[in-house]
């Protein structure tokens, strides 16, 4: 997990506010891991935390929404501009664990680790089907049906998919386990959905971080029992149901 | 000798930057970045005497050049420190400092009377804490309430002790001469500063306790102030901190008379982010013709 500061690929706009920028990077990436990325000239003091949404062995690819100032920085970035890159840092899923059928389950941003786990996945010759809930418009939806081979889409307008939260299309029972990464209120009904069919559940949180290495403790989240588990460290993936939603 | 070479109370450093508490855990999540034991010391996170579980909630938000943090001094205690986190520490070759903070005088020195027996090279009083009993104003801001507390840890604590101020004290430089007189080896300042942030949809503090502490490159002049006041005002080291982020800003500090400083929010930066302080101070002596730093400490 080196920190370097590279050239980046390319930064482009695929739908309104979500950016896709490619990185150079070598060596090994888990499923669901992330980097801190800052550019070194910015104004921003601090990096952000952003997930692996595709990885070849050579190019790092991210999906970032923009919300504000170290994000919109990264919006201006162009191709050959310096990016700082530490990571991959966090546990990732536990992909060598899971059996059966898995679901995927993404909601807005939090689709783009679901490609790459979803790659990770069947490379390793396991059975999966992607869900994503959007609020319009879908984005990466061709890339992640390509990776999983198998996609349903729920949009909050109706106008694509089914009409309604990704929920609302997801039947835990069918599954061996449950994957998921989106908005903390889809997070936590994914897991009572899971908790009460009895399917094992991992949520991918996400939190503000400072270090994102485990050492400053800004980012933790309280479990069952009251204790903070660090977002950064020991996750951002936990079993559903050992987070105290809020 | 290197030219970065530090004395610092009796301990020698292999140069003056040491990372601060609170900001670098206890080394071990650092060193797949860096070699740890490039750096003059370390500091560990704030400790008390029973293990705390810190604040619930948003515990970090960033500000222009800065950050507000919550964590609310959430460390494993000081028995459980000495018997798990220290031995992870004292693998790096560097100075060791524990810092230790308490609600209650009581709390502070049972903590330090534990730490006397430890194989720690340095104990660093952290005062900034609030009072239990006194109605939760921090030790750190009257320097009659600080001289009690530090008067009472000298007594158990025989190494070097350090006391690190906030800068909400009253008076920083009567802070200092209070510790001083106390008993303090060395004085280092500054902690964080109060900082509040609102978030304007929800129309509520963004933290749960409102208020939080302020550091980052933000609060550098303020700190650099401070220093500059309390160095001219205790016979005993200064440690400057606040802000530090590159070589240049740690030399501005030991211009304004600190014997070492220590780096904190930087470490976020970019993980390796002292060894490159290190060596931008270097470039800058080679560059200004100074062999040593006490050529330049205090100089203004
Ligand atoms: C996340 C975080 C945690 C901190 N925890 C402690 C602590 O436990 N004890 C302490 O004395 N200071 C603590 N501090 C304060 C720093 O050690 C330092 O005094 C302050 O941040 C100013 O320096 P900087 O601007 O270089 O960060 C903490 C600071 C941060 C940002
Ligand atoms: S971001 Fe520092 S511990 Fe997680």
């Amino acid at each position: 997990m080196p920190c370097n500061t590279v050239p980046i690929g390319s930064n482009k706009e695929i739908s309104p506010g979500v950016w896709r920028l490619e990185a150079p990077f070598s060596g090994d990436i888990r499923a669901g891991q992330f980097f801190m990325l800052k550019c070194p000239e910015g104004a921003a003091l601090l990096p952000r935390a952003i997930s692996v949404c595709d990885y070849d062995g050579e190019t790092v690819t991210f999906l970032y929404q923009v919300v504000g100032r170290g994000t919109g920085e990264l919006s201006r970035l162009q191709a050959g501009d310096k990016l700082t890159l530490t990571g991959p840092l966090g546990n990732g899923f536990p992909v060598e664990e899971l059996q059966g059928k898995i679901a995927l389950v993404g909601g807005g941003i939090g689709v783009a680790p679901m490609v790459y786990t979803a790659k990770v996945l069947r490379q390793m010759g396991k059975d999966v089907h992607a869900l994503c809930g959007y609020r319009d418009v879908p984005f990466y939806a061709d890339e992640l049906e390509q990776a999983a081979g198998a996609l349903d889409i729920a949009t909050e307008t109706g106008n694509h998919g089914a009409k309604g939260f990704v929920t609302g299309i997801l039947e835990p029972s069918r599954y061996d386990a449950v994957l998921c990464c989106g908005p903390e209120p889809m997070m936590k009904a994914v897991t009572g959905q899971c908790m009460a069919a009895g399917t094992p559940v991992y949520v991918s949180l996400e939190n503000k971080m400072a270090c994102g290495i485990g050492a400053c403790l800004v980012c933790t989240c309280a479990d069952k029992d009251g204790k903070n588990r660090r977002t950064c460290k020991d996750g951002p993936v936990f079993r559903g149901e050992e987070i105290d939603f809020a | 000798m290197h030219k970065l070479e530090t004395t610092l109370c009796d301990l020698t450093l292999k140069n003056p930057i040491i990372t601060a508490s609170g900001t670098f855990g206890y080394g071990e999540e650092f060193s797949p970045y860096m070699d740890v034991s490039r750096l003059g010391g370390i500091c560990s996170k704030g400790l008390t005497l029973n293990p705390k579980e810190g604040n619930y909630g948003v515990r970090m938000w960033e500000t222009p050049s800065g950050m507000l943090n919550s964590v609310g001094l959430q460390n494993p205690g000081v028995a459980h420190f000495i018997e798990n986190e220290l031995p992870i520490m004292r693998k790096f070759d560097t100075a060791i400092i524990a810092n230790m903070g308490g609600g209650t005088i009581e709390e502070y020195v049972e903590g330090a009377a534990l730490l006397d027996k430890a194989d720690i090279d340095m104990l660093e009083l952290n005062i900034s804490c609030p009072n239990v009993k006194e109605g939760g104003m921090a030790f750190g801001i009257k320097a009659d309430v600080a001289w009690r507390v530090v008067n009472q840890v000298r007594k158990v604590y025989r190494g070097k002790m350090m006391v690190k101020l906030s800068p909400n004290a009253e008076d920083i430089v009567a802070m200092a001469v209070a510790c001083e007189e106390a008993g303090a080896d060395a004085i280092s300042l500054i902690n964080t500063l109060k900082g509040t942030a609102i978030d304007v949809y929800k129309r509520k503090p963004v933290f749960r306790n409102t208020v939080a502490g302020l550091s980052g490159p933000a609060i550098k002049p303020v700190a650099l102030r401070m220093v500059w006041e309390v160095a001219k005002a205790v016979e005993v080291p200064v440690v400057g901190l606040g802000g530090i982020a590159t070589g240049m800003d740690a030399i501005e500090f030991i211009m304004a008379g600190a014997t070492a400083v220590q780096v904190g929010t930087a470490n976020f930066v970019r993980p390796h982010i002292c060894l490159d302080i290190i060596e931008e101070m270097e470039a800058f002596m080679e560059s200004q013709g100074i062999q040593e730093l006490s050529e330049i400490r205090g100089c203004i």
